[in-house]
């Protein structure tokens, strides 16, 4: 019997349930996926919004800005890589100058600082952009950031203050005896809390209906991207955006965190929440619109697409609140786009304008908010590294060619307490496959790590989720 | 600082091929770095035959092949590092490795070979569309979990692309007693040697459609299906010619590409084969940085890589001896019509010792065709061509008695013949 369970581990569980592990409760997360962040935290735009774009007085407005103003002490206690290099909302026309000026109306609004470029400011800051350029907002708070590792660490600071995470655990049915909620999982396991947490994103309104009937929807609006490989280093230095459309916030052009660049996405309505499939129309679109502001773009450098889903609600704000029939289930449904951003306020909102209401709360006096630090390899002089490496000998080993990785960084993974055990959960914590060869070289590597850390048997490691093995027959061989 | 007078980085093939010449040519002070735990490359992989027919006028096996290089180098006492990484080549020729017994190592080197060869394409790079559910390999990637760690990738394999190592996989999953349903190429005619095709497809039953490609991948967990189509001359899918086959395997063999990461932060130009710009000695823009092989252009024959390492092997010697002047008369060596790339970019014809060769590639199928080499109006040399394919890479050697010093640039081109 837990006091709360979490179901869903994506940045809002995994950022509530450290929130949690605050306070003197016990507390369980329960998650369908083999990893933390599998989902819509997995494929997005990895941006920290500056909060300009919410329309003002929206639950959406206030935790952007509150989330935004928390990341830099959340990321320096999680050790997440985050950098507010600023975006950059270009009009290309000069129908679009209004806009731009209703854009900086709202960011006031909201309590974000921006200030509108010139054409000539705008070029001077980003060469790159379409020379025809006719103004833009700067917004200097807004960053990029690794989604992956902020939802990792997060889970794993829970887990290291007292939080147990179940993975690999679907949610089939709620039922509720008094006061206990009992939760039964498709492997047949059975749950039980006096209070339940739904962050289960995307399929967090199929979560609620199993203790009352809806009053919204949650429409699947899937994201399609391009990833560019690090050389074209000089293309633009901050998340360039077109002008917002009721569609959301269109395509954009950014570095990421890891020194690529991302490209995208599209805003598309799907029939299945499932269905992250890529599609060369909707590239072929995108490519179009990214090339329309920033006409450099070295196509010919893609390393690789893909796709993620965002939960669009049909309240179009975040939906957060008690059940209405039982307070002690708390909903969170609708957290698209940028819920990212948003997860830190969104977890202490949870906590005091919901949870405190009907549990009594009590700090936990163990709490450390810190995660174990990484070593910051890759940041160290040649003088430090040699240093290091005479202390840690695996981190002088690469295994990730591409982006540089070693068996170091990727052992220390393995020995949290939310050890990566498939190798996209790898791939997450430390980049190993993310560069030019896609894991061809390295796959092969991680995967015998991960068999021999984890005593999984080589055929059944899994590369992302359930059933996908990576190579799942054994052969025999000519036996003697 | 660590000296070295040559440091040459991956003990391939290539690698191997070009610190044995140098050995042999006296320059004794070699280092080979090595990033996998064994020397020869991806060669230790590819455990069919094949290999050697030109260098030892036999047929050997991967393994085979590369062992007669690695015993040679060790026979020989060359310096090598096994698992080490480069991390870094400088502009003045540090290159900084690193490893788990040594740490991070910084050497001064007099000259730089590059032999790091090549990676494969893979699903990202050519944005191949649907889900991407596990199950979807590269053919090289699949080559070693088959031969070296014993498993096997999937039961009902469709292969995307007739690149030689997809060609050869489809015969070595179909051994293992798996059922490859089918090869398809983008282009009309395939990327692979004739060879291969015979033996790795037909004489297996195997389909090749040509002008197809994968449409949609299906799977959401681990692969269910594919959907290929064909395309018309401008790529485009033609409606209603789809066929889906249900597999848990998708091969791409999709292409190689020049592994020049080391290089990007060096000022130097790529040419269409995404290696490094070289000089008729395999000498980058940047004096004594070298690089042959894969990483320069990718061969379909290994033959051609030891060939062309020792190339680069002769020219770091010929620097180190201060025997490159990069001086006189220069000509720029461009592609022309019919001509997909020429290998080098640049000809020293005054360093040139006897004579120099140059590689290229046609950019389709032809026949009854001439290429020619020219200088200005002059044709240096004319060779007909009954058939040419762009799977083969051609190779011409020229006396540097028969360039006239007059033009600045040396065309190859095909001229139709009248």
């Amino acid at each position: 019997m837990f006091d709360v369970i979490v179901v869903g581990a994506g940045i809002v569980g995994s950022l509530i349930a450290r929130k949690l592990s605050s306070y003197q409760l016990s507390v369980a997360v329960i998650e369908k996926e083999p990893d933390v962040g599998n989902v819509v935290t997995m494929a997005n735009s990895a941006i920290v919004h500056s909060g300009y774009d919410p329309v003002p007085g929206t639950l959406k407005a206030k935790l952007n800005v509150l989330g935004n103003k928390m990341m830099d002490k959340v990321c320096e206690e999680l050790d997440v890589e985050m950098e507010r290099i600023g975006s950059l909302t270009v009009a290309l026309y000069d129908s679009q100058l209004p806009l731009l000026e209703e854009l900086a109306k709202r960011s006031k609004e909201n309590g974000v600082e921006v200030k509108i470029l010139s054409a000539e400011e705008t070029l001077k800051l980003e060469p790159h952009i379409n020379e025809n350029v006719k103004g833009s907002l700067l917004a200097p708070s807004a960053g990029i950031i690794n989604p992956f590792t902020f939802a990792v660490h997060a889970m794993e600071n829970a887990v290291d203050n007292g939080v147990k995470l179940f993975l690999s655990e679907k949610v089939v049915s709620i039922k509720k005896e008094g006061e206990v909620f009992s939760i039964i999982t498709e492997s047949g396991n059975f749950y039980q809390s006096k209070v339940i947490i739904n962050a289960a994103g995307i399929y967090s309104d199929e979560i609620h209906k199993m203790v009352e009937p809806i009053d919204y929807t949650l429409t699947p609006r899937k994201g399609e991207y391009f990833i560019l490989d690090h050389y074209s280093d000089d293309l633009v230095k901050h998340t360039i955006f077109p002008l917002p459309s009721e569609k959301g916030k269109g395509i954009l052009v950014t570095p990421s965190i890891g020194g690529t660049y991302l490209i995208g996405p599209s805003a598309e309505a799907m029939p299945s929440k499932d269905d992250v499939s890529t599609d060369k129309p909707t590239l072929d679109e995108i490519r179009r619109q990214a090339l329309d502001m920033v006409p450099s773009i070295p196509f010919n450098q893609v390393i690789r697409t893909f796709a993620g889903s965002r939960p669009t609600p049909s309240t179009h704000d975040f939906i957060i609140g008690f059940a209405k029939k039982d307070n002690h289930f708390i909903n969170l449904s609708g957290i698209e786009s940028p819920g990212l951003v948003s997860s830190p306020a969104i977890a202490e909102y949870v906590v005091n304008e919901y949870l405190s209401k009907i549990i009594n709360l009590k700090a936990n006096p163990s709490y450390n908010p810190y995660v174990k630090k990484r070593p910051a390899f890759s940041k160290m002089s040649v003088k430090e590294r040699q240093e290091f490496i005479k202390k840690n000998p695996d981190y002088g080993q690469i295994i990730c060619n591409c982006e540089k990785v070693s068996l170091g960084e990727i052992l220390f993974e393995m020995n949290t307490s939310v050890p990566p055990k498939t190798i996209k959960a790898i791939k997450k914590r430390t980049r190993a496959g993310f560069g030019k060869c896609q894991g061809g070289f390295c796959q092969p590597l991680v995967l015998k790590l991960i068999s021999e850390k984890f005593g999984i048997p080589l055929n059944k490691v899994l590369f992302q989720k359930e059933g996908s093995f990576v190579v799942p027959y054994k052969l025999e061989g000519g036996k003697k | 600082m660590i000296k070295r007078k040559l440091v040459i980085i991956g003990g391939g093939s290539a690698g191997m091929a070009a610190a044995i010449k140098a050995y042999e040519l006296g320059e004794k002070d070699i280092l080979i770095i090595e990033k996998n735990a064994y020397l020869g490359g991806i060669l230790n992989q590819c455990i069919h035959n094949g290999f050697g027919l030109h260098e030892f006028k036999e047929e050997l096996t991967g393994p085979e092949f590369m062992s007669r290089f690695s015993d040679k180098v060790k026979e020989l006492g060359i310096d090598y590092r096994l698992e080490s990484n480069v991390l870094s080549i400088s502009g003045n020729k540090v290159v900084t490795y690193t490893n788990k017994e040594e740490g991070l190592v910084e050497v001064q080197a007099e000259a730089v070979i590059l032999t790091a060869g090549c990676y494969e394409r893979n699903a990202g790079a050519i944005q191949i569309p649907g889900d991407r559910p596990s199950g979807v390999y590269t053919a090289g990637q699949a080559q070693l979990y088959v031969n070296c760690y014993g498993y096997l990738v999937g039961k009902r394999v469709f292969i995307l692309g007739s690149g030689d190592i997809g060609l050869i996989m489809a015969r070595r999953m179909t051994l293992e007693g798996a059922k490859v349903l089918g090869v398809a190429e983008l282009m009309p005619y395939s990327a692979g040697l004739n060879r291969n095709i015979v033996q790795c497809l037909k004489d297996y039953d195997i389909p090749l459609y040509l002008s197809h490609t994968v449409k949609q991948v299906i799977g959401d967990s681990h692969l269910e299906k594919v959907v290929i189509a064909k395309v018309d001359e401008k790529m485009q899918f033609i409606p209603g010619t789809e066929m889906e086959f249900d597999c848990d395997c998708l091969l791409l063999s999709v292409g190689l590409l020049p592994n020049v990461d080391l290089f990007n932060k060096l000022p130097l130009h790529f040419s269409k084969t995404r290696g490094a710009k070289v000089t008729q000695a395999m000498e980058s823009e940047i004096p004594g940085i070298f690089s042959a092989g894969n990483v320069l252009h990718v061969h379909d024959l290994v033959d051609y890589v030891v060939e062309e390492a020792r190339e680069a092997a002769e020219g770091a010697v010929a620097y180190l001896r201060g025997e490159l002047k990069r001086e006189g008369h220069v000509y720029d060596v461009n592609p022309g019509v019919g001509i997909n790339y020429v290998v080098p970019q640049k000809l020293y014809i005054d360093d040139v010792k006897e004579s120099c060769s140059f590689k290229f590639r046609v950019t389709k199928p032809m026949k009854d065709i001439n290429i020619v080499i020219s200088e200005g109006e002059n044709v240096i040399k004319k060779i007909f061509k009954p058939a040419i394919v762009p799977s083969e890479m051609e190779i011409v050697r020229l006396k540097k008695e028969l360039f006239k010093k007059e033009g600045s640039e040396i065309k190859v081109f095909v001229e139709e013949r009248k």
